[in-house]
């Protein structure tokens, strides 16, 4: 039966292909007593060397198509598998207490969790114990003859169904197979959904109850351009969805030969497009999309993608990379920004009631210098390397500024004592994302060599609406007048101080919100990499003289949203 | 059967990375090995069972080997303790 889901299209572009349900299978078992010890023994070492077998099949598949360092998550598993210790308690346990494998393993299972979990102090130990849960779940499902999804071992062409995909799904995706996603949770700012723009992947989040609507292999398609999921499709929405697919692969090659082109309007005016990345690995898809400069490099993923704390040599690598990578574009690097939605299973921050409102990013950084202090001094080392731009996060008082610049300034200081090349031309910049920070931007602005705006967090800041709470998604509202008073203050101060602007948040690539930035005079627009081509090609079509009068109207006349996308919509009619 | 006594002054005790060393010197041999702490005894060919004790810095442990190759185990055993600054 033919059903259509409606979602938020998060993702550009349309898949069809079989479902590949990433849920797990029911793995309750009844607790039995055994006749036959022995044989129920040989029955439970079966299930690990099956275990084992598929375990190193996995890691071979995932080696070969997302790289050694991904793969080794598996050798912990692996280890486990062939543990004396843990699989001997448990035949030991099926010979002395006559139960049948399941429940052994449960309970030894259990014990080492048990004793892994109360070492509370020790970040590694608590990961050890989700290795052994993972471990036994596999030798479960073995035993139970069920089979347990696995997103490295995927070898056909399928679209994704899950209830939400978390940091480590999504660095298991492999683009070859992976053809689209499709999830129950989630909304365009969701992290799985910025993941899948930045692998260009078509993805619809927020369906509500596509994990229970579809079944695995059944076809199901995934338009990212409008929203919507379809399963089991007829032959015609099929047909029909290719064709909407290649028709915007076709419109995306049309925008590909502006690659080389500058950014500029109607009229001639150059502005910036940048592109927004997390891992040095994104800059094939920054160089593929023509990007003039890279205007956020979300550091936190070198944190995230870690068993530890970065070292200084494995952050100055990869900054060195992207700037070389660069080629003398700017790119402006963001300090971590942990906390909130991010957090790092080897360190233990405090629980908060609002952690949004809590101890992230700058605020962060302040309170453990050290870890700071580190994370500047690979970026000092690698502004040798090109053109860099450091950018501090979630600074709300001229005191916060003070200080990160005062510590940036002694390690700096430091660096060329020891002799350590440092670049000349080093820019050190901040995010406008508190509306304190936007509002007293005049002040802020005397003081540093740019203002990036981030509007995620200054839209969901401004109207006090947390962005992930779908109850008050209706006062997530980018064009508010409210929101675009503060960005217009923001890039006037700036222009007032002869320093330049940009903004690095979701809201730079958005069609509505372009031609009004535009109008404003913002500097940089920093976006998704695959959001540059066609945003150099809705440039290409506005001239700032007919824009002169969009950003006073947008911000003295309109009272709500709803009338700013009126207001576009209406200028935008005839194009 | 050989036996000997280990001063832990490891600030982290013997977790993941020294404790990984271990199991790996220790899997070399076909001596039975365990590592003896607070009254309990684990394999030390088992991460987990190492793991599980919770040897923390200041900790006496006893490591015991029985076999044909005991006394180049604890010879190797106590090599890894001292070479990763695990013990005295």
């Amino acid at each position: 039966m033919t059903e259509t889901l409606k979602g938020i299209a998060a993702s550009d572009g349309v898949a069809v292909a079989p479902a590949y349900l990433l849920v797990e299978p029911d793995l309750s078992f009844e607790k039995k007593s055994v006749a036959d010890a022995e044989a129920e023994v040989a029955r439970f070492d079966k299930a690990v060397a099956e275990s084992q077998a598929e375990l190193e099949s996995i890691r071979k598949v995932a080696a070969e198509s997302l790289g050694e360092e991904e793969a080794q998550v598996f050798d912990a598993h692996l280890m486990f598998l062939s543990d004396p210790e843990f699989t001997g308690q448990i035949s030991a346990k099926i010979k002395s207490d006559a139960v049948n494998s399941e429940a052994a393993l449960d309970e030894v299972a259990q014990n080492f969790i048990t004793i892994f979990q109360s070492m509370t102090d020790n970040a590694y130990m608590q990961e050890r114990a989700a290795d052994v849960r993972d471990v036994s779940k596999r030798i479960m499902a073995h035993l139970l003859g069920k089979e347990l999804p696995n997103l490295a071992s995927i070898d056909h062409e399928v679209v994704l169904v899950a209830e939400d995909l978390t940091p480590s799904d999504t660095a298991q995706l492999n683009k070859k197979y992976v053809k689209g996603f499709v999830t129950d949770l989630g909304g365009r700012t969701a992290h799985s959904a910025i993941m899948a723009r930045s692998l260009e992947i078509p993805a619809v989040v927020g369906t509500e109850k596509i994990t229970t609507s579809v079944e695995n292999g059944q076809m199901l398609i995934a338009d990212g351009l409008d929203g919507v999921a379809i399963v089991e499709p007829s032959e015609e929405q099929v047909a029909d969805y290719r064709k909407k697919g290649d028709d915007f692969a076709k419109q995306k090659a049309e925008w590909r030969k502006l690659k080389d082109e500058p950014s500029v309007t109607a009229d001639g005016k150059h502005f910036t497009i940048a592109a927004n990345i997390g891992t040095p690995d994104d800059l094939a898809g920054v160089l593929e999309n023509g990007a003039e400069a890279v205007g956020l490099f979300r550091t936190e993923f070198l944190y995230m993608n870690s068993n530890d704390f970065p070292t200084e040599e494995d952050q100055f690598e990869a900054y060195k990379k992207v700037l070389e990578g660069m080629n003398g574009k700017q790119v402006i690097i963001r300090t971590m920004d942990i906390g909130g939605d991010k957090h790092l299973s080897y360190w233990d921050l405090p629980e908060e009631m609002n952690p949004f409102l809590g101890i992230r990013a700058v605020r962060l950084s302040l309170k453990n210098k050290k870890i700071f202090r580190t994370q500047l001094r690979a970026l000092l080392r690698a502004s040798a390397y090109g053109k860099l731009g450091i950018m501090f996060p979630m600074i709300g008082t001229l005191d916060e500024l003070h200080q990160a610049k005062a510590v940036l300034a002694e390690e700096k200081d430091k660096l060329v004592k020891e002799g350590v090349k440092v670049g000349d031309d080093l820019q050190v910049g901040m995010m406008i994302e508190v509306p304190a920070a936007a509002v007293l931007a005049d002040q802020f602005a005397k003081e540093v060599d740019f203002f990036s705006i981030g509007t995620n967090d200054l839209i969901q800041y401004t109207m006090a609406a947390d962005r992930g709470n779908e109850n008050v998604s209706y006062l997530y509202q980018p064009y508010n007048p409210s929101v675009l008073r503060l960005i217009k203050h923001t890039i006037d101060s700036a222009h007032e101080a002869g320093i330049w602007c940009g903004m690095c948040g979701e809201a730079a690539g958005d069609s509505t919100m372009f031609p009004i930035l535009l109008s404003m005079g913002l500097d940089e627009y920093s976006m998704s990499a695959t959001s540059i081509l066609r945003i150099r090609n809705e440039m290409k079509k506005l001239s700032t003289e007919e824009l002169a009068s969009l950003a006073d109207k947008a911000t003295k006349e309109s009272l709500t949203n709803e009338d700013n996308i009126e207001l576009v919509k209406n200028l935008m009619a005839d194009k | 059967m050989e036996k000997k006594e280990f001063h832990i002054i490891a600030e982290t005790g013997i977790h993941a990375r020294p404790a990984t060393l271990l199991v790996q010197a220790a899997s070399k041999f076909g001596s039975d090995i365990n590592l003896e702490y607070n009254g309990k005894s684990v394999n030390l060919k088992s991460i987990m069972g190492v793991m599980s004790l919770g040897v923390g810095q200041g900790a006496d442990v006893t490591i015991s080997a029985e076999g044909d190759d005991e006394k180049e185990a604890i010879a190797a055993v106590a090599e890894t303790m001292s070479k990763e600054g695990l013990a005295e």
